[in-house]
């Protein structure tokens, strides 16, 4: 098992050093020129200059690179161009944000796809698994940005109780309101954007944990602890359930980036102050460092989630080995 | 005398696979939306009512009627001839776009599992590579530093989206290199872009087929995000996305710009997601859940 873990993490290596070059390189194809974004419109051509010199645009593109890769792993991403402020400040500003979206979108998909789909697979064919089978159909089909403002138009727009966007109302705070009022605000900010991702994200877990249980109930050892007197339930629950699981509990791995840029568009759509609506700002300005760093980190975090579905592959299912 | 069995081989088994698909009451469905849609996208300037890009500022913000079918926008456009255009615009680029995709994902997958060796790892990487970075964030950093015609954003959605294909196809090769026809091929003296061209990729078009139907949906629903983020296709060219972008700050005084192209987004994409289950339980039978 070590011996595994250290062959992935080496195998680790290429690729992330590939996800620098790659970032950086796509920056460098940008037309225009990063000058511009740091000196007024009317500088002076030794003003140009000196900046230039300040922020070493004016070094060959290999050392530019090098400088860029050894601050970043000493931990320093550079300065927004355009803000002027550390760019991990930045995101480290925005992360809570995000992951308190998608934390509570993700448990809540969990907690209501895996038994729906279960459900569904243990009454194949019957109006229910229809039902369920042809929604998730339509779920995967219907754009997250439109239903988003189906739900604005239809809903939010026509009561005051839920608000169009936004993660809080300004000025209701723990100190001042209490516990309970700042819960409901927050509950009534989240209801729809969390709706919008959860639908879609439950159609794809319900599908696959139905058809995981769809083709473990089939297994002989299903037939044999029926045939051996079993209570159904336990087969059910015991045999088959925790069987059809191993494959979705390694999804925590994959989970990992979502956290970090799951919900670029919902974001846009509800403003949320997160990741997606930063990195769409810095797209949108050419803030080069901080579309850098966001597609380092985001590479990154899909690798090491990776790396640990690959580790858990191994710790919750026995029978799979690596050495 | 040696094409003939071959050929009538391939007529039967198109006429039962056409047999199979027809069964699947919901692609077959699909299938007759996307041909209307597609002649509406290809018969846009006869079926658009206006100008897709005349501005009329005395008629902005008109619901519904019989002159504006799908009222007007906040220049006073007519959203039905932007959505007619749309179609042909949002159509075109998914299409191209999984072309770019597939052909990327299959020339890379079949080199990558039928050579083998330190090309199969080389490419290997490279598929690992663009598979690391999130899809979105990827899309919107090569955007943001390209001109944003139609002709890059097609090329930018199919060239980030090949590497699932390009693993299927290589497991695929590698399963099928090993059997005895190709062996057989090779023993005869065909070349490895022959033994590739004419033994292996007939082969595996079926599985590659159905990714085909999923990846110009994917491809779709990526072009209108962009555009509804406002940096996909731009004014005044209309595209499903960018007339939601044009509608959604106007959902109380106007919200039917918002309801129409989303509708069509909607409907085109399930529309091939149907014709790709439709497909797979034709082509492979096994597969049927």
């Amino acid at each position: 098992m070590s011996a595994f873990i250290l062959r992935r993490l080496v195998h680790m290596i290429p690729l992330l050093v590939g996800i620098t070059l790659v970032s950086f390189l796509i920056m460098q194809i940008a037309p225009g020129d990063p000058v511009d974004l740091l000196t007024e419109r009317n500088a002076t051509a030794e003003e140009r200059a000196r900046v230039r010199t300040l922020y070493g645009l004016d070094r060959p593109l290999y050392v530019q690179y090098w400088i860029w890769l050894t601050n970043m792993l000493q931990g320093d991403f550079g300065h927004s161009y355009v803000r002027g402020r550390p760019v991990l400040e930045m995101i480290a500003e925005r992360l809570p944000n995000t992951v308190y979206l998608n934390l509570v979108v993700s448990v809540l998909i969990y907690s209501v796809a895996i038994p729906i789909g279960v459900a569904s697979a243990l009454r194949q064919y019957s109006t229910f698994d229809h039902t369920v089978t042809g929604t998730a159909f339509l779920g995967q089909a219907l754009p997250n940005f439109w239903f988003g403002l189906l739900l604005i138009y239809g809903i939010a727009l026509r009561t005051e109780a839920i608000p169009v966007g936004g993660i809080a109302t300004y000025g209701v705070t723990l100190a001042e309101h209490g516990v309970w009022p700042v819960l409901v605000d927050r509950i009534r900010h989240l209801l729809l954007p969390v709706i919008v991702m959860g639908f879609s994200a439950m159609a794809g877990v319900t599908r696959y944990m139905r058809s995981g249980m769809l083709e473990v109930i089939r297994k002989d050892y299903v037939r044999t602890a029926r045939a051996k007197g079993l209570n159904e339930r336990i087969v059910i629950y015991k045999h088959a359930m925790r069987n059809a699981l191993l494959p979705i509990v390694t999804i925590v791995g994959f989970q990992l980036p979502v956290l970090f840029s799951g919900s670029v568009i919902i974001e846009n759509i509800f403003s949320w102050p997160g990741l997606g609506t930063l990195s769409v700002d810095a797209v949108f300005m050419r803030d080069y460092m901080v579309v850098m760093a966001f597609n380092v980190i985001g590479a990154t975090l899909v690798i090491l989630g990776n790396f640990i579905a690959d580790i858990l592959y191994v710790v919750v299912d026995p029978r799979i080995s690596y050495e | 005398m040696r094409e003939n069995p071959d050929a009538e081989h391939t007529e039967d088994f198109k006429r039962m696979t056409w047999k199979r698909f027809r069964r699947h009451k919901l692609a077959v469905a699909g299938l007759l939306l996307l041909i209307v849609l597609y002649l509406i996208a290809a018969l846009a300037p006869y079926i658009a009512t206006h100008d897709f890009a005349a501005v009329d500022p005395a008629n902005r913000f008109q619901p519904p009627s019989g002159e504006h079918f799908f009222g007007t926008d906040r220049l006073g456009r007519d959203v039905f001839t932007r959505v007619v255009w749309g179609a042909r615009i949002s159509l075109s680029v998914g299409f191209v776009a999984a072309a770019v995709a597939v052909t990327l994902g299959t020339i890379i997958g079949a080199v990558s599992g039928y050579f083998g060796g330190t090309v199969d790892h080389v490419l290997q990487r490279l598929t690992e590579l663009v598979m690391s970075f999130p899809t979105m964030f990827l899309l919107l950093t090569i955007i943001a530093v390209m001109d944003r015609s139609i002709f890059n954003i097609m090329l930018v959605v199919g060239v980030t989206s090949w590497p699932g294909l390009a693993r299927l196809v290589r497991s695929e090769v590698l399963a099928l290199k090993e059997q005895d026809f190709i062996e057989a091929a090779r023993a005869a003296g065909a070349t490895d872009v022959r033994i590739l061209a004419r033994h292996i990729l007939p082969n595996i078009m079926a599985p590659v087929i159905v990714n085909v139907t999923l990846r110009i949906a994917a491809a779709i629903l990526a072009e209108s995000s962009l555009s509804f983020l406002g940096i996909g296709i731009q004014e005044p060219f209309p595209s499903w996305g960018s007339i939601l972008n044009a509608g959604r700050n106007h959902l109380r005084n106007a919200p039917w710009i918002t309801m129409f192209p989303g509708l069509c987004i909607f409907v085109t994409v399930l529309a091939f997601n149907y014709i790709g289950d439709g497909l797979r339980d034709a082509l492979d039978p096994k597969l049927k859940t």
